[in-house]
């Protein structure tokens, strides 16, 4: 390697100064970058974990000042707002469950290359990303199937993503094919083929799309707005913390918010809405954000495997 | 669909009725064999049909004066009538006008964002470092916009708003000011919270085409005496570039879809005349005053503009000889 004039020697290696000087730049950026990325949360958290009167005088940053409970005690102590946690977590379970499964045994079939309706069904899928009937056409159509309050519109509208569609197929192209000929020859149906050798073959892709359901599902809140606004039984945490926060900015300033959340007047003296927010977008978040890196190789993976080439 | 060029691969020209009998056999047998991957498939058919096409159907009411009700054969057609008001529609102007610019500076911002973090995670040395950066920067794609818009306007907010904090400290800004308050400033927040939220996220796919280039390519340029950003200008950006295309070409069909959430959740009524967007537009005339007719007719609008970018982009990226969506 060429020795450059000036510069660091590094282990075995020269870097020369304006390579220091990059580097330097880079990490420092680096280091901001994930303050601006986490600060956010972190003083959410701090907030939430305060005494709610005690927070309102500001200045707390990364540590709650006087340490307390209380928050979410009272939020998990709400009648509505475990329930919405309930619904929250039921139709991340279920539709995460019902879809990736759905989606998989679609995928399975457009992946078969010898199949004789293949490009007909990919296709009739694939046209459906580029336009929709929009907001009212649709709306019309859940109130005619009377799936208008249920929770069973959380679920069926959203059974097959056509991006995770495309992604499962990718991966199950990729499979070796003489596995399932083989399967084949000893007599094995589609479905044993199915359920014997793609789905668990195709677990890391699977995987990847549970995530991406699941945070779709965990995050919804505009179908409960539309569909379920005057159900509060099947209310989501998502909703609920969306209400409280269109109560904050219309009223806009701190003080008067105090007057936006009903549930909080009554408990005046131990909750503000402040605290509820923070609390819920604790809650609201934390599930998310265990999960997300452990999965992070996968979700790489299926982005790339259905993101640029969507045909 | 043409089943049979599909299955076969020769064309349908050579007519003779023998030969046309015993494909349409091939064909039923075929059927026949696969009716397991046919039933496996064909619920999901029927669902598709209902949920994504069905709705189709509905865009008929943006001809008609539609009222709820009615069956479809005594609905009034009016043609053109509801383009006709929107266009003369000053609100619709404003919402346009609106959706528009949030739309060109989040596609602008958003896309220098990610080439240049992308390009800059690739020159970290560190891998642990680098890996623990890239988990840190996904981590806002995953919150809801809930989430996220309780998150910003608390950090814009007047009294204990970071944002306040810190510009006060430097001394940018005198007193705190209401962000979300001042309607000038939304296309702004807009623009910095979906970088905020989608920046680490569209690294993704960049990091995925640099991970391509041929690391040889480095080193020879290395040897050759290139600097950092050298190396940066002549090796990893033009190698992006069939990347960047086939994203703007999708982002470009995208160009009336701002997105609903950030400006619903963040908009309030003393920023409405930034904030408003044709999603909104649709939701506030269809859901909330009944307007069936003219809300759908806003959405068909939408998706012809957005087909009518979709496809001139791409035409030109294939009239200039660059990579293209189809």
């Amino acid at each position: 390697m060429k020795k450059t004039s000036g510069g660091l020697k590094i282990g075995t290696r020269y870097v020369s100064w304006g390579d220091v000087v990059f580097d330097v730049c880079n990490y420092s950026f680096m280091v901001f970058l994930c303050i601006v990325m986490i600060y956010p949360m972190l003083n959410t958290l701090a907030i939430s974990l305060n005494d709610a009167n005690d927070a309102m005088k500001g200045g707390i940053y990364l540590w709650p000042r006087e340490f307390t409970l209380y928050n979410y005690q009272y939020v998990l102590k709400e009648n509505t707002l475990l329930n919405a946690l309930l619904i929250s977590v039921l139709r991340t379970v279920l539709g995460t469950g019902i879809s990736v499964f759905c989606t998989a045994m679609v995928a399975y079939v457009i992946s078969r290359k010898e199949f004789v309706f293949r490009k007909f069904v990919t296709i009739a899928f694939i046209l459906t990303m580029y336009f929709n009937g929009g907001l009212i056409p649709t709306y019309l159509l859940m109130r005619d199937l009377h799936l208008i309050g249920t929770f069973w519109v959380y679920i069926i509208p959203g059974i097959i993503g056509v991006f995770n569609l495309i992604v499962i197929r990718s991966f199950i192209e990729g499979l070796p094919n003489s596995l399932i000929e083989s399967a084949r020859i000893d007599g094995a149906g589609e479905f044993k083929i199915f359920f014997k050798i793609v789905l668990p073959l195709s677990l890391p892709v699977l995987a990847t799309v549970s995530l991406f359901v699941a945070v779709y599902q965990w995050n919804s809140w505009f179908d409960v707005f539309l569909y379920n606004s005057s159900n509060p039984n099947l209310s989501t945490l998502q909703y609920e913390l969306m209400k409280i926060l269109q109560n904050t900015n219309a009223t806009m300033s701190g003080k008067t918010a105090a007057d936006a959340f009903a549930n909080a007047q009554a408990d005046a003296n131990t909750v503000t809405p402040a605290s509820i927010r923070a609390t819920m977008t604790i809650i609201a978040s934390v599930p998310i954000i265990l999960v997300y890196p452990f999965l992070q190789k996968y979700f790489i993976k299926g982005l790339t495997l259905g993101g640029v080439k969507g045909e | 669909m043409n089943i049979e060029k599909t299955t076969h691969g020769t064309p349908l020209s050579s007519s003779l009725p023998k030969e046309k009998a015993t494909r349409k056999k091939q064909l039923w047998r075929k059927i026949v064999q696969q009716k397991t991957l046919i039933l496996m498939s064909f619920p999901f058919l029927i669902w598709l049909f209902i949920f994504k096409y069905v709705p189709l159907w509905g865009w008929t009411m943006a001809f008609q004066n539609y009222r709820p009700g009615l069956p479809f054969s005594e609905q009034e057609w009016i043609g053109w009538k509801q383009f006709q008001f929107l266009f003369q529609d000053e609100s619709f102007l404003r919402v346009l006008r609106n959706t528009l610019a949030m739309s060109v500076i989040n596609l602008v911002l958003g896309f220098v964002t990610a080439i240049t973090l992308a390009i800059l995670f690739n020159e970290l040395r560190n891998g642990k470092f680098k890996r623990i950066v890239q988990t840190i920067s996904y981590m806002p794609h995953f919150l809801s916009w809930v989430v996220a818009a309780s998150i910003i306007s608390y950090a814009l907010s007047l009294e204990n708003g970071i944002v306040n904090i810190v510009l006060q400290k430097l001394h940018i800004i005198d007193e705190p000011v209401l962000w979300l308050g001042v309607g000038k400033y939304f296309w702004g927040i807009i623009g910095a919270s979906e970088v905020w939220k989608n920046l680490g996220w569209n690294t993704i796919i960049y990091l995925a085409a640099i991970s391509m280039i041929d690391p040889e390519q480095y080193e020879a340029a290395e040897i050759d005496g290139a600097s950092r950003l050298q190396r940066i200008f002549y090796i990893t950006l033009p190698s992006l570039k069939p990347t960047i295309i086939i994203l703007l070409i999708m982002n470009l069909g995208n160009i009336l879809e701002t997105g609903f959430e950030p400006q619903y959740l963040l908009g309030n009524p003393m920023n409405l005349d930034y904030s408003e967007n044709l999603d909104i537009f649709v939701l506030k005339y269809g859901i909330s005053m009944g307007n069936f007719s003219l809300a759908t007719a806003a959405g068909i609008f939408k998706t012809v503009v957005s087909f009518i970018f979709l496809f001139s982009a791409n035409h030109i990226a294939k009239r200039l000889g660059q990579a293209r969506l189809f």
